[in-house]
């Protein structure tokens, strides 16, 4: 990549964080800062926190993944609409799509549903591709002219993988095949000339997602894909706190069944997340909206330095 | 022992017994779920190519080559034909083995000989090289700057894109690893 493509791809990325910041606060958002170092990060069975060196004889502290944890307590405290841009630390995840540490925001809202989150997402990448100077109605990327129009199209999980993979996850959830399925067969078929929002996840795939009503198989768990591109997650969030115990236990499992660190147990949101009301938040990864918006194929070439290790 | 998190393009493994050097490799992980390494693998010895993909947490045992500083001879029937100036020891490696290399290799050119268990696999050309031009069209007088090319032959047969003053007869420095033409060099 030239410097001069990288220059302009840095202002771009300027703009649509300032247009991201914009939108969200016309919406009667707060943005807010909360810790990056924690005790006790998110369980999820196949995310890893970076370790913080400390003094010997003192509790092992962490980079958080993801403010997810520390965002719903604010709700449960008594914000109602509430943002967080900036870092999010991942271990070992390095590639054209990947950083260790990342750009990323998330944002909850009380009294909604993953339903509004989808509505969300569909007027931010309006503004935010408005913003980037990528088009009104459609965007250039990968050879492909993308269909930005709303709203976009939805497929649920089970007909995705039943379409590119022949099988139905929700007759038999096999983790490890479910993976490997969604990156290889049902992933590089969404999103070509539109985006696409995958929804309704397997209950196993969704540890902070509220189970559908009338279909305890299924969570109302929600992505959105562009140019291939995995952009945003979000969840109609789980607020029964037993249950959330419940199922941190079963996470916790499989991380020692996967030979993974078992984390501090997260008890300051447990004991928060008696009070959550009603809620839905989404967290999209800022670096992969720059690279669509600016028709990159490489995360690099969408941020200021690269790290200097992975 | 490498870890799968190691793995990237070029990092050498042996898998099921043989050597294998990774050609591509491409790190996914979709939403949420365990990161999936995939990788395309070429066998050092046979040339087979595979695609295989891999899950954190899993252990390879690298690929240990020894090297041989040797000097090529000719290439026949059988094979190019390498000697050790040290020991006069020969040793001859398929068509497939030297692969894309033969395009810069000339007779007495000094090169790395990668051996596994004993047996050579590979070559490894020195990052320079000066071949000789056999063919190209006249040259252009004055025409330095202005990053035109043609097409000449090399001694070897092989053609490459060089400027435009270039002329037959002239001995070129050439990018090995790259392929592409470097500068004139002044005999």
């Amino acid at each position: 990549m030239d410097s001069s493509t990288w220059i302009k791809n840095l202002r771009i990325r300027d703009r649509i964080i300032q247009a991201v910041r914009d939108f969200l606060h016309g919406e009667g958002f707060v943005e807010v800062a909360t810790p990056l170092i924690v005790q006790a990060p998110l369980p999820e069975p196949s995310i890893d926190a970076f370790q913080v060196c400390t003094d010997a004889g003192r509790p092992s502290l962490y980079l958080i993944p993801s403010p997810e944890l520390h965002l719903k307590r604010l709700l449960a405290r008594g914000l109602s609409k509430v943002f967080q841009l900036g870092p999010a630390f991942r271990k070992g995840e390095r590639g054209t799509r990947h950083l260790p540490e990342f750009t990323m925001l998330e944002w909850y809202r009380v009294g909604a549903d993953y339903n509004h989150l989808m509505d969300d997402c569909e007027r931010l990448i309006a503004c935010t591709a408005r913003a980037a100077g990528a088009g009104e109605q459609s965007i250039p990327y990968d050879g492909n002219s993308i269909d930005i129009s709303r709203p976009f199209p939805r497929i649920t999980v089970d007909e995705a993988f039943r379409r590119w993979a022949g099988w139905s996850p929700l007759a038999e959830t096999d983790l490890d095949r479910f993976d490997e399925d969604m990156a290889f067969k049902v992933e590089p078929a969404l999103s070509a000339s539109r985006p696409c929002f995958l929804l309704d996840y397997p209950a196993a795939l969704a540890s902070l997602a509220r189970l559908k009503r009338g279909m305890p198989r299924v969570a109302e768990r929600v992505e959105l894909y562009a140019g291939g591109l995995e952009l945003a997650n979000g969840f109609s969030e789980l607020t029964d706190a037993n249950e959330q115990e419940a199922r941190f236990r079963r996470d916790r499992a499989l991380r020692r069944k996967r030979g993974l660190k078992c984390y501090p147990w997260p008890r300051a949101f447990l004991s928060d997340l008696k009070r959550l009301p009603r809620c839905a938040g989404m967290a999209l990864g800022i670096d992969r909206l720059v690279m669509l918006l600016t028709d990159s194929k490489d995360i690099d070439e969408v941020i200021p330095l690269p790290p200097e290790y992975d | 022992m490498y870890d799968s998190s190691d793995l990237r393009k070029g990092l050498k493994i042996i898998i099921d017994g043989a050597p294998y050097i990774i050609t591509d490799f491409q790190f996914s992980k979709p939403g949420k779920g365990q990161a999936l390494y995939r990788c395309k693998l070429k066998n050092m010895v046979t040339g087979y190519t595979m695609d295989r993909t891999y899950r954190s947490g899993e252990k390879f045992e690298p690929a240990n080559l020894d090297q041989a500083h040797m000097q090529y001879l000719y290439n026949d029937a059988e094979g190019y034909h390498f000697m050790d100036t040290r020991t006069y020891e020969q040793v001859t490696l398929t068509n497939e083995q030297v692969g894309e290399a033969k395009n810069f290799l000339k007779d007495n050119m000094e090169v790395d000989v990668l051996f596994f268990q004993g047996t050579p696999i590979d070559i490894s050309l020195p990052i320079f090289v000066e071949l000789k031009v056999v063919k190209a069209d006249p040259g252009v007088k004055g025409d330095t700057a202005t990053g035109a090319t043609k097409p000449a032959v090399l001694e070897t047969g092989h053609k490459i894109q060089v400027p435009l003053f270039i002329e037959e007869g002239e001995t070129l420095k050439i990018d090995t690893r790259t392929g592409e033409y470097v500068e004139r060099v002044k005999k």
